[in-house]
């Protein structure tokens, strides 16, 4: 557990860059800081292996005040991730990967094998391992950036908007191989970023600063879209947080229709031999022969945030579910599912009420 | 010191005047030549690299060499102010050719395809859109190359024509190091006073450079 | 007055020239040229790389490495040799301090830009896997600001050749030699001689200088591992000429 005790830090131009922060960051689970620029976060992040000092206050790994242990020996200690990798480029990819190893007094032969290990765990290929940083493409480069990091195996990890550089479908795939990997590893993670939206697919808690650093709201993503804790998190979380907080709930409890029901509307859902949706048909939609696109399906476990959008862009207004082979077991019209979500709504604000 | 400067106002003024136009004459002439040649290297892509490696050997001759090779070369008296002319402008050429080279593919791609997407023909956009844009990077070539022009031409006076250097050879022949420290002063004072010169042109042309960009 | 070529052999062709017994045997105004140049090299090295280093990775007294060039850049070199030989009075010695006092600009002066364009997130990460400020400047800023600083050693090398020619004037030996008695002499086959000389040693320690650079600085910086991505853009053009060689 990493935890700020009253930290607060005032540059010497007398910028208040994080103001009496107390924060806990649960072991073995991703913490993310996100805020605007200038809201501390990355100070905050900084001051956790003492590239940047507290003016007051004091931060404990694990009870262990930092300031007690060697600024060096501390550091090999924990993961290091910025942002644009900045890996050295006069060293190649293995040894850009085995840095915290060598400083250790690990051989060079070891440090290698660990290095090649690594590579493969964050997904790039062996044949990297000799080539310069330059020859790499930005994900690339990211991914051996975040394997350096895991060089050592820290048992905390410090990331500095680390994927902010790269392209989104890039970003992407860097964030779900990033899940993969912390499900297996389950370091202690503070992870710095400028994007709710990647603080709320990433995190399992989230601090959101604001401009003086001040730490706005701290909580889980749910928590965050359900329940801001001001204007300022609410408008930071984003005009659409009702709908994307549907994506913290689960589909199944939705009361579902039976497949023949939608014949009462006049659509018809074309199925194919085994049962599984083709399309629409019907006045106005298409032959049975050539049915227009279903536009997707869900199946048990599914969000509702998923339901909700099939059922808004399906050209009838019906999302249909479908077993793990495929074949339609049901289907939910969208007045039926907006009455539901009401209903949903109701409930939840009744203990309070 | 007063006493000597005094006492030779008029070797020393004459000294001097020499030296600026020996030092300021290859200099013009060499931005004039450098200009055309930088802007070949920069337009057919192949030249860029034999044209440095040529300037770069060029640039590496130490001056009294060069000095006393171009009679030979040319065909000049070998004590000829031609000479020192010529050598200075080699110099100045060898390392504005570079410069003006380098400035202008330091000009953003993207830039110079708006301009012609909006109608600029290929001189007319050399002129008004690559040219300024590259200007700060040659001006800055241009302060290097003055400056070491205006303290090259007295290695001239070796050879008899050197502009102030005649102060240095004639306080080593008398141990006297009044005219030493008088033609350092000025040699100094004449570099900076060109290199000032040239940074407030710079800032007069390309106002853009002063203002603080927000990022 | 005109200077006629000797009616017989030229100077650089004569093998008497080449002779050890000769009294001025171009072998060993080559070898004298060049151990003045590499004790200038060495001694200004020793002085300017520490500097440079110092400040390049602290950022201060910045305004030190950055007017030393412009200084060095003005100050005229024969001026410099008069001055010195007045003052301390003949010998090698104040030749010798006139090469080390030119040769120290450029190296300062590109250590200190190598170290300051060095990518700030490089280094920042080698602070933050845990390495120690000298660990730091050696193993990360120094190999990565390696191009720049061996530029700069290439042009104090070239600066030290040409002054050195020019201190034949003041009885320093060398190939400087040769144009100086050449021309007291009116022996102009002397004189090119001397001249060529000094200009083909210039080049060959230019390209030597090259061929060091290709060696010791990592292809990851130099560019020359790329070959399936863009090439990474070279350090500012300035920064590479601004400190003039020829003196």
């Amino acid at each position: 557990m990493i935890t700020f005790d009253g930290v607060s830090k005032v540059f010497p131009d007398g910028t208040v860059a994080v103001d009496d922060l107390h924060l806990e960051l649960p072991t073995g689970k991703i913490t993310v800081f996100v805020g605007p620029s200038g809201c501390g976060k990355t100070t905050s992040l900084r001051m956790i292996n003492r590239m940047v000092e507290p003016t007051s206050g004091e931060i404990l790994i694990d009870g262990v005040p930092v300031t007690t242990q060697d600024e060096a020996l501390l550091r090999r200690g924990i993961g290091y991730v910025i942002q644009h990798a900045g890996l050295f480029p006069h060293r190649t990819i293995v040894e850009n990967i085995g840095t915290v190893q060598r400083l250790t007094g690990v051989g060079r032969k070891a440090a290698r094998a660990t290095a090649i290990d690594l590579l493969r765990r964050v997904g790039l290929s062996e044949s990297l391992a000799d080539k310069y940083p330059v020859q790499l493409s930005g994900g690339q480069q990211q991914r051996v950036g975040v394997a350096r990091a895991l060089a050592a195996d820290p048992p905390v990890m410090l990331m500095d908007e680390p994927f902010s550089a790269v392209d989104p479908i890039v970003r992407e795939g860097l964030q779900a191989e990033f899940l993969r990997l912390q499900a297996e590893l389950g370091k202690t993670i503070a992870f710095v970023t400028h994007d709710i939206d990647e603080a709320i697919k990433l995190g399992d808690m989230v601090a959101v600063f604001r401009e003086g650093g001040h730490l706005a709201q701290f909580g889980s993503p749910q928590e965050l879209l359900e329940k801001p804790a001001n204007d300022f998190v609410a408008d930071f979380v984003g005009r659409d947080r009702g709908f994307r907080s549907l994506s913290f709930d689960s589909a199944d409890e939705l009361v579902i229709d039976s497949v023949a029901s939608v014949s009462t509307g006049g659509e018809i859902l074309v199925l194919d031999d085994a049962g599984r949706p083709v399309g629409w048909a019907g006045p106005g939609l298409g032959d049975t022969s050539a049915p227009i696109p279903h536009g997707g399906t869900f199946t048990r476990g599914d969000s509702l945030r998923l339901v909700t959008d099939l059922a808004i862009s399906s050209p009838v207004g019906i999302a249909v579910q479908v077993d793990v082979d495929g074949a339609a077991v049901g289907v939910i019209r969208h007045t039926s599912l907006v009455r539901q979500l009401d209903e949903r709504r109701r409930r939840r604000a009744e203990p309070t009420a | 010191m007063i006493d000597y400067v005094i006492a030779n106002e008029n070797v020393i003024l004459a000294a001097l005047s020499q030296h600026i136009m020996l030092a300021l004459v290859p200099i013009v002439l060499g931005a004039l030549i450098a200009l055309p040649i930088g802007f070949l290297a920069v337009r057919y892509g192949w030249l860029y690299h034999p044209l440095l490696n040529v300037s770069g050997l060029l640039y590496s001759i130490p001056s009294l060499a060069l000095f006393l090779i171009i009679p030979g070369i040319i065909g000049t008296k070998i004590l000829s102010p031609i000479n020192i002319i010529v050598a200075l402008t080699v110099y100045t050429v060898a390392l504005l050719v570079r410069v003006v080279a380098d400035g202008l593919r330091s000009v953003d791609g993207i830039v110079t395809q708006a301009a012609s997407a909006m109608g600029y023909r290929r001189i007319r956009r050399f002129f008004e859109v690559e040219l300024p844009i590259a200007l700060p990077v040659m001006l800055a070539g241009l302060r290097v190359a003055t400056v070491a022009n205006i303290s090259l031409v007295s290695v001239g006076a070796l050879i008899g024509v050197g502009g102030l250097g005649a102060l240095f050879t004639r306080g080593l022949q008398l141990r006297y190091l009044d005219p030493i420290i008088v033609g350092i002063v000025l040699s100094v004072l004449l570099a900076v006073l060109c290199d000032l010169v040239i940074v407030l042109v710079q800032r007069r042309l390309t106002p853009w450079t002063r203002v603080k960009g927000r990022s | 007055m005109i200077v006629r070529l000797a009616t017989d052999t030229p100077y650089l062709l004569d093998p008497e020239n080449w002779t050890d017994s000769a009294v001025t045997s171009i072998p060993e105004l080559i070898g004298t040229h060049l151990l003045y140049t590499a004790l200038a090299l060495v001694i200004a090295a020793a002085i300017a790389i520490p500097v440079g280093l110092f400040i390049g990775h602290t950022g201060r007294l910045a305004f030190v490495a950055i007017n030393a060039g412009n200084v060095g850049r003005s100050l005229p070199t024969l001026g410099l040799i008069s001055f010195l030989v007045v003052l301390i009075g003949g010998g090698l010695f104040p030749a010798l301090i006139a090469l080390v006092i030119l040769a120290i600009p450029p190296i300062l002066t590109s250590t200190y830009a190598g170290l300051r364009a060095v990518d700030p997130a490089a280094v920042d990460a080698a602070r933050g896997m845990g390495m120690r400020e000298l660990q730091t400047v050696f193993t990360v800023e120094v190999p990565m600001a390696l191009p720049l600083m061996m530029s700069g050693l290439r042009n104090a090398a070239l600066q030290v050749v040409a002054t050195a020619t020019v201190a034949a004037y003041v009885g320093l030996g060398g190939l400087g030699r040769l144009l100086v008695d050449g021309l007291a002499l009116n022996q102009y086959d002397r004189v090119v001689a001397g001249a060529v000389l000094v200009a083909a040693l210039a080049i060959l320690i230019d390209l030597l200088a090259e061929l060091l650079q290709r060696v010791v600085v990592s292809p990851g910086v130099s560019g020359r591992a790329v070959t399936r991505r863009a090439r990474v853009a070279h350090p500012s053009p300035l920064t590479e000429v601004s400190s003039g060689t020829a003196a």
